[in-house]
């Protein structure tokens, strides 16, 4: 280790929602001296809107903390924030590769919660020094004792020495940084090695090409030096590198081992530069890229529709900007029946879903129809060969199908005793099986599930929040696929296959799932002049039906010299609630019905 | 060729039902008519096709205002044969009063009677009984009118269709010449929209609605507009302008008038207009606006919309226009020579087909 390595150390700080991961990364930075307090903005690391609005992370950021330690030395902090939700978790995996050491929030009233633990393993898989801080110790309800005992007894981690603070309150910042000091190691690495470093985030810049984000761990690069991306293969000339600044890019002329910082290189792609990939030197190669870098796949898909048909142009340009930054949404051209020219897009989950659906609402301006969601099901046909079905509409005919095999998660469920029946209950509902409970104290357990992933997708976590009155919290993880009876749920509206209501469901719960759906789109359908029958089938059986009678009357009996600018605008806005209707043969369909089967168990 | 109409906000009480401009407060009736004739003073017209009073209940007040409005009038060129209509309410009709309107040139007299039951007359908050309404019809045949009609409504709170059959009979039985039979409309801002009330459901409504037609046609009464019925003749010429989009001018209290495609309409702040602020709303018509007025005002009447008229005033095919929604709603509409009109079963949706013109 060098002297300078010596003075390095480079973390990230997890923890779950709402415990105070970026309120104590503010404090941080706000501490180290680099933004005035009127500089400071709330929450400097979560840039985006959304990301405020929400109180989560969605990209890595990273920002180099300049701090004077207790032996009077300067010590470079390289903060690596990592995104907050289970949707990403490949994204935090990769950032806190990149780190030696992570601080573990915790609340000290909450105590450990189901993202906790799936970032410590996560934190502990990447071989992290784990530095335990008990935050929000001046709510009154809080109980920093029983937390750090619930942290010892669950994570096994020592907390004796564990700071006490509130990031909020600026209580005892200054012990974060003696624990940050004294417990990360420093980094090591070799800087006459060829070059390695690790991109944790990348993201696009209209003057600078993409900016990736990396952290070298052996080797130096800089202006000139040209690199290779080991996955995709692609070579660079670097135009510049430099370090976080708090809100910018300060240049400097060389990143070596150790640092954390960002080349350019006129990059106009972010699919060049994935996440985890092993970032060399085109003419002197490491032969062995750093281990974990995974393609990622998208896990959820659903179309996307302009609500006016002629925006389509609109909805590609921004999608494709979108995707500039953001390598994991995927998109191609999709045609319905009912919706016209539109887009498959697939997601990592469903806040990714949410996220991007609502940029494209706020940023661009677009008013979209969205389908219900889906996952990625393997059919096998009996002709030997496999298909990924991503749009329901898409699946063969039965009759050509062996077999459909669907994705499988666990899910890590952790909640106060209480609700463990209700919980259990609601997780056996979507199919779940059961593998396990363990008690984490007396009034808190962890319930483990397998679990269909097309269960989850739609409400599950809403459900669950309601159910527990709030206080259960879920995790997941991917394990597989497995065989499942699932069948095709069609939607007839006015004896017409409506192909963007059509859904994927498991056998047993599509009579139910059928009725269910015709009932709510009878709600959400308004009446016409003549009776529409609602129905849904499967094949050719139709398994549950519904009538959305006729209107019987509207009409406005008296209409004389004083109203008529007043029916006029009746009339108006009755006609302003017709446009925002879709057409589907003769028939206005209101937007919010194509997310109908999203809402099946609202009451 | 103008209609005229003028406000007179008054009432003993104001009904349960009621979102009109009126109150029951007469302090300030004298600023008031100075005010209105002041109005009337103020504006030139050529000629005068039809008056209406009302209200309000013109009748409520001293028949010596009514003369002094018809007296203001009198000063523009008033067609020979003019239709000239007074609101009235039962309750209020002496027959000194009768013939004092006869006196000053009106001709034709407007009764809101609503219901033939009295349980239900109080529970609209009628100020009358049906006894007092027959009483009062008499005063108005002595007097002399020949022009008569009567507002009747239906869909009322614990109204049986019986009751509204009842209605009916009565009503014809005394021959007036015309009848105005409205489906109750549960405004806004009236003391009903708060109640709870037992309304008959739509179906309910357009039996009563349909046999009302039935049986009026029946009786010697055409159904000439949605809510309105007539022996031959005797239309109402006033109300015809309104839905064929002809010029009319009002004064008085929140007073609506059109005039070159602009529609204006008065304050209804009393302070302000006895203070000489009259209007306050004016609202000029685009081209699309007055195209979709002509389709769902005239459409309102049995006859339909003349394609030729709709051609003369707007250069426009109205079949090669509205031909979408024509065909859409090809079973409740009619089209034959050269008027598009609603059927029986239109009319009784007729606001999602007149959509289709906005």
């Amino acid at each position: 280790m060098s002297n300078r390595q010596s003075k390095i150390r480079n973390f990230s700080i997890i923890a779950h929602i709402d415990h105070g991961k970026s309120t104590l990364a503010d404090r941080l930075i706000q501490q180290s001296g680099l933004l005035t307090e009127r500089e400071m903005q709330e929450q400097v690391l979560d840039n985006m809107d959304l990301e405020r609005e929400r109180g989560i992370t969605i990209k890595a950021q990273a920002v180099r903390l300049i701090h004077k330690g207790k032996d009077g030395e300067e010590y470079t902090l390289n903060l690596i924030d990592t995104p907050g939700h289970v949707d990403f978790n490949y994204e935090v995996s990769r950032s806190l590769a990149a780190c030696d050491g992570a601080v573990l929030v915790v609340d000290a009233a909450q105590g450990v919660e189901a993202q906790t633990l799936a970032n410590v393993y996560l934190a502990l898989d990447n071989n992290l020094e784990i530095v335990p801080v008990i935050n929000k110790i001046d709510l009154p309800s809080a109980e920093p004792e029983r937390v750090k005992a619930e942290i010892e007894d669950i994570i096994g981690l020592d907390c004796s020495e564990a700071p006490l603070i509130s990031a909020k309150a600026n209580i005892n910042i200054d012990s974060v940084f003696d624990k940050i000091i004294s417990d990360i190691p420093a980094p090591e690495g070799d800087e006459s090695a060829p070059l390695k470093a690790l991109i944790f985030d990348s993201f696009y810049d209209s003057y600078k090409g993409v900016i990736v984000f990396m952290r070298i761990f052996d080797g130096c690069v800089k202006k000139g030096t040209r690199v290779r991306f080991m996955a995709t293969n692609k070579v660079f000339e670097t135009v510049e590198v430099g370090v976080f600044g708090p809100g910018q890019f300060l240049p400097v002329d060389e990143l070596k081992a150790g640092d954390v910082g960002y080349l350019t290189a006129s990059i106009k792609n972010v699919r060049d530069t994935r996440i985890g990939d092993t970032v060399t030197t085109a003419d002197n190669p490491v032969k062995e890229a750093l281990p974990g870098y995974k393609k990622v796949n998208s896990m959820v898909y659903c179309g996307i529709f302009p609500a006016d048909g002629s925006k389509y142009g609109d909805l590609r340009d921004a999608l494709e900007k979108l995707q500039l930054n953001d390598a994991a949404l995927r998109f191609e051209a999709e045609t319905s029946v009912a919706l016209g020219f539109g887009f498959r897009c697939g997601f990592l989950g469903l806040l990714h879903l949410e996220i991007i659906q609502e940029r494209l609402e706020r940023e661009y301006n677009l008013d979209l129809i969205t389908t219900a969601p889906s996952v990625i099901y393997k059919v096998y046909l009996t002709d030997g060969t496999q298909i990924e079905l991503s749009n329901p509409t898409d699946l063969p005919d039965v009759t050509t199908i062996e077999r459909i095999e669907e994705p499988i998660v666990r899910a890590e469920i952790i909640l106060p005793s209480e609700y463990i029946g209700t919980i259990m209950e609601l997780c056996q509902q979507r199919r779940g099986e059961y593998e396990g409970m363990e008690y984490l104290e007396e009034t808190r357990a962890v319930l483990t599930y397998r679990l269909p992933l097309n269960e989850i997708i739609y409400d599950f976590f809403d459900v669950l929040k309601s159910r527990s009155r709030g206080y259960a919290s879920f995790d997941y993880e991917l394990i597989g696929y497995e065989p499942s009876r699932l069948v095709k749920l069609d939607i007839l509206v006015n004896r017409e296959v409506v192909d963007a209501l059509s859904f994927i469901v498991h056998e047993d719960s599509a009579q139910e799932k059928g009725r269910k759906m015709a009932e709510k789109l009878k709600k959400e359908i308004p009446r016409h002049q003549f009776e529409i029958p609602i129905q849904a089938a499967i094949g050719n059986k139709i398994i549950a039906r519904e009538t959305i009678s006729a209107v019987r009357k509207d009409v406005l009996a008296k209409c004389y010299g004083g109203d008529i600018t007043r029916k006029r605008k009746l009339l108006e806005k009755q006609k302003e609630g017709k446009k925002r209707m879709r057409q589907i043969g003769s028939i206005e369909v209101p937007q919010a019905a194509f997310m109908s089967v999203l809402k099946l168990d609202e009451e | 060729m103008t209609s005229l109409y003028i406000h007179i906000p008054f009432c003993r009480r104001k009904c349960l039902y009621c979102d009109f401009l009126s109150f029951s407060d007469t302090k300030y009736i004298n600023e008031y008519f100075d005010a209105l004739i002041k109005e009337i003073n103020a504006f030139d017209c050529k000629k005068v096709r039809s008056i209406f009073i009302g209200g309000g209940t013109p009748s409520y007040i001293d028949s010596k205002y009514i003369g002094k409005i018809m007296e203001a009038l009198s000063r523009y060129n008033i067609e020979k044969n003019a239709e000239i209509t007074i609101e009235a309410n039962p309750g209020t009709l002496t027959l000194q009063k009768l013939k004092a309107y006869k006196s000053y040139g009106i001709n034709r007299i407007s009764i809101g009677l609503q219901a033939w039951q009295n349980e239900l007359l109080k529970a609209l908050g009628r100020i009358h009984t049906r006894e007092s309404f027959i009483e009062n019809y008499e005063n108005v045949l002595k007097a002399g009118f020949e022009n008569i009609n009567i507002d009747l409504m239906f869909s009322l709170p614990e109204q049986s269709i019986d009751m509204w059959l009842e209605t009916l009979e009565n009503v014809t039985a005394l021959n007036p010449a015309h009848i105005s039979a409205y489906s109750l409309i549960v405004e806004e801002n009236t003391p009903f929209y708060d109640m709870e009330l037992a309304l008959p459901d739509d179906e309910t409504d357009r039996k009563m609605y349909h046999s009302a037609i039935e049986l009026l046609k029946a009786k010697g009464y055409m159904q000439y507009e949605i809510s309105n019925f007539a022996k031959e003749g005797f239309h109402s010429v006033h109300n015809c302008a309104y839905w064929q989009r002809k010029e009319y001018k009002g004064f008085g209290l929140g007073a609506a008038s059109l005039m070159d495609n602009c529609r204006t309409k008065n304050t209804e702040s009393i302070s302000d207009y006895i203070k000489g602020v009259t209007i306050a709303e004016s609202e000029g018509l685009t081209k699309a606006d007055c195209m979709a007025e002509y389709m769902f005002l005239g459409m309102r009447m049995k006859k339909g919309v003349s394609i030729s008229g709709f051609k003369r005033e707007f250069g426009e095919d109205m079949l090669e226009k509205y031909g979408k929604a024509f065909e859409k709603f090809k079973d409740f509409i009619e089209i034959s020579g050269d008027f598009v009109r609603l059927n029986e079963k239109g009319i009784d949706i007729s606001n999602m087909i007149f959509c289709e013109f906005i």
